[in-house]
């Protein structure tokens, strides 16, 4: 019986029914494109004197890795996107000021369960937490699917996990994504389409899911996705004009593997460098000297974090040797964050809030000097991810990266719960 | 495809985009200039020794992370003819063959070689012998439909092809 990839692929094609290893050439509802437009995409049109996009209300377009421009080469990337936008009619351009593309394109209702959906970035994966098929692809084949309307895919085989909870009340979705990459490998789900069941998950935030889905790429996934219940579909409310229907894996379908996972005693994870599959509880590493703390990204700068993050800061002070740096994910996270007093707790500890984008997260800026040592609520930590190839990074849940900015080490933060 | 032939430069697993070229230079807009960068953080010798036709060897998940076709596009730039690894991420996978770059997946691939050996590919066959060691190995073809958009030389070559033969046709 068919795996939720199957259904929505089904969905996608001619074909009444289609089956793990396909090959199918299928219809996208959207397709997300960043600076990756201006920097290839663009290129590759005009190599192939491409004269318009097929679909143009499909697909949506923003800024997000290097706002402001800070160099004339980004500027010029900048304007190629913009300029890309309006000589093909492109119907959803956001501009610069939305904010990370994986918290916006959901936001703006382009997210709906059961929908398909490509974007040029590897954490395309995201979407999942709202029941879509979602999955990142390179440039060349963004070029083709915007002047062809349809992509090739293989269906995936679907990795099965089910996290028995209850979920202990200083875990988050983050500690959970670490611990589950550091089971099954870098690669345990490459090529896979994973499937997140279980009562933990149906306890969860929406944030805490779309972090998840968001690091099901740190294993190979090709998407990560959740069955989305009355929580997804009260935040979907709103936002999402699309008619959809929710789909859900049948009871008896078939998986390559399938792991259980009992959290009701994880303890807060960590991801030693350099890889997110080298988590240990944090207390395992506890009093590791920090240089810099980094809450943000696509992972990890949604509201959910912020709240946590500020409950942990409130009327304290950042260690005197350490800078926390935090980004909201959007703007309209910003917005709630300000109304609630977040970012004045966090302007009050010390930390430096900056505007929504993708820069800490991949060196952009908040770069680190050789021999620095970062503690990060972000998704990757390879080597030379944030700046010198001789910095060391670890990734930790916002709530372990607060708690450890005031302690100037890493540091258990479930003394602040 | 002819045969290749080539030296081979050594990987382990999980070689990841970021490792390949750093985010940092992705908007560097000449393309020499960007693949000066190939390698950076894991073996800033590389670009300095790497010679055209040499043949990369990878341990499991080559190409994982981010989806930048930067990643292929560095390699291909400086002169990479192929890629040989246990497994490729997913991402990378696609977008080395849309560059035309021709892929093996060979079991145990990062114990079977030595750096500097030379080894000749047979991509119809998925056939790789070390020529040094005079060893032969079998690995996992690419699929047919893949093999013809590396014969192109890559997607977008394979995509002009099509209009053409529309055009004359």
């Amino acid at each position: 019986m068919p795996t939720i990839a199957e259904k929505i692929f089904a969905a996608h094609t001619d074909e009444q029914k289609v089956e793990a290893g396909q090959i199918v050439n299928a219809d996208v509802d959207i397709i997300m494109m960043h600076e990756m437009l201006g920097m290839r995409v663009a290129d590759t049109y005009k190599e192939l004197n491409l004269e318009k996009v097929m679909y143009p209300d499909r697909v949506v377009v923003l800024l997000d890795h290097w706002t402001p421009a800070n160099s004339i080469d980004v500027a010029i990337v900048h304007r190629t996107t913009r300029e890309f936008v309006k000589k093909y009619g492109i119907k959803n351009w956001l501009g610069m000021t939305e904010g990370i593309c994986h918290q916006v394109i959901p936001e703006k209702g382009f997210v709906w369960p059961g929908a398909l959906i490509v974007g040029t970035d590897s954490h395309t994966c995201t979407y999942g937490a709202f029941g879509a098929f979602s999955t990142g692809i390179g440039s060349t084949d963004a070029a083709l699917l915007l002047a062809e309307g349809k992509l090739w895919f293989k269906v995936p085989d679907s990795y099965k996990i089910e996290l028995q909870g209850p979920v202990p009340p200083y875990i988050t979705g983050k500690d959970i994504i670490l611990k589950l990459i550091t089971e099954i490998g870098l690669d345990g789900a490459n090529y896979q389409s994973v499937e997140f069941h279980g009562d933990a998950i149906k306890e969860l935030s929406v944030d805490s899911r779309m972090t998840i889905c968001n690091m099901a790429i740190e294993m190979g996934g090709k998407a990560g996705i959740i069955e989305p219940d009355e929580i997804t579909l009260q935040w979907l409310q709103n936002r999402v004009k699309h008619d959809f229907n929710v789909i859900t894996a049948d009871p008896d379908a078939n998986y390559s593997s399938e792991l259980k996972l009992n959290i009701n005693a994880l303890e807060p994870q960590v991801a030693k460098p350099h890889s997110p599959g080298n988590a240990v509880p944090v207390g395992d590493i506890q009093g590791t000297k920090i240089d810099q703390a980094f809450i943000g990204s696509c992972t990890n700068g949604r509201l959910e974090d912020l709240r946590i993050a500020a409950k942990i800061l409130k009327n304290n002070k950042v260690h005197k040797d350490i800078r926390l740096i935090i980004t909201p994910a959007s703007r309209e996270i910003y917005l709630q964050a300000m109304k609630e007093g977040l970012i004045n707790i966090f302007i009050d500890s010390g930390a430096l809030v900056t505007h929504p984008t993708c820069g800490v997260c991949l060196g952009i800026f908040g770069a680190l000097a050789p021999g620095e040592v970062s503690l990060s609520a972000s998704n990757r930590n390879f080597i030379g991810r944030q700046g010198s190839r001789d910095a060391q990074i670890y990734l930790a849940a916002p709530a372990t990266v607060a708690a450890s900015a005031l302690k100037g080490q890493i540091t258990d933060p479930r003394e602040f719960f | 495809m002819a045969t290749i032939k080539g030296k081979i430069w050594k990987f382990g697993d999980n070689i990841d985009t970021d490792v390949i070229i750093p985010g940092r230079y992705l908007t560097i807009r000449d393309p020499i200039q960007m693949a000066s960068h190939t390698f950076e953080p894991i073996r800033p010798e590389f670009v300095k020794k790497v010679v055209k036709g040499d043949i990369i060897v990878g341990g499991a998940n080559f190409g994982s992370g981010s989806s930048r076709e930067e990643a292929p596009f560095v390699l291909k730039t400086v002169g990479i003819a192929a890629i040989v690894a246990e497994s490729f991420a997913r991402i990378f996978y696609r977008n080395a063959i849309n560059l035309g770059i021709p892929l093996l997946e060979l079991k145990n691939a990062s114990h079977l070689f030595s750096e500097g050996d030379t080894v000749e590919i047979n991509f119809e066959e998925g056939i790789i012998k070390n020529l040094n060691q005079n060893t032969s190995y079998q690995g996992t073809k690419l699929p047919k439909f893949l093999m013809e958009l590396i014969d192109a030389g890559g997607a977008i070559l394979a995509v002009k092809q099509r209009i053409k033969q529309k055009k004359s046709s």
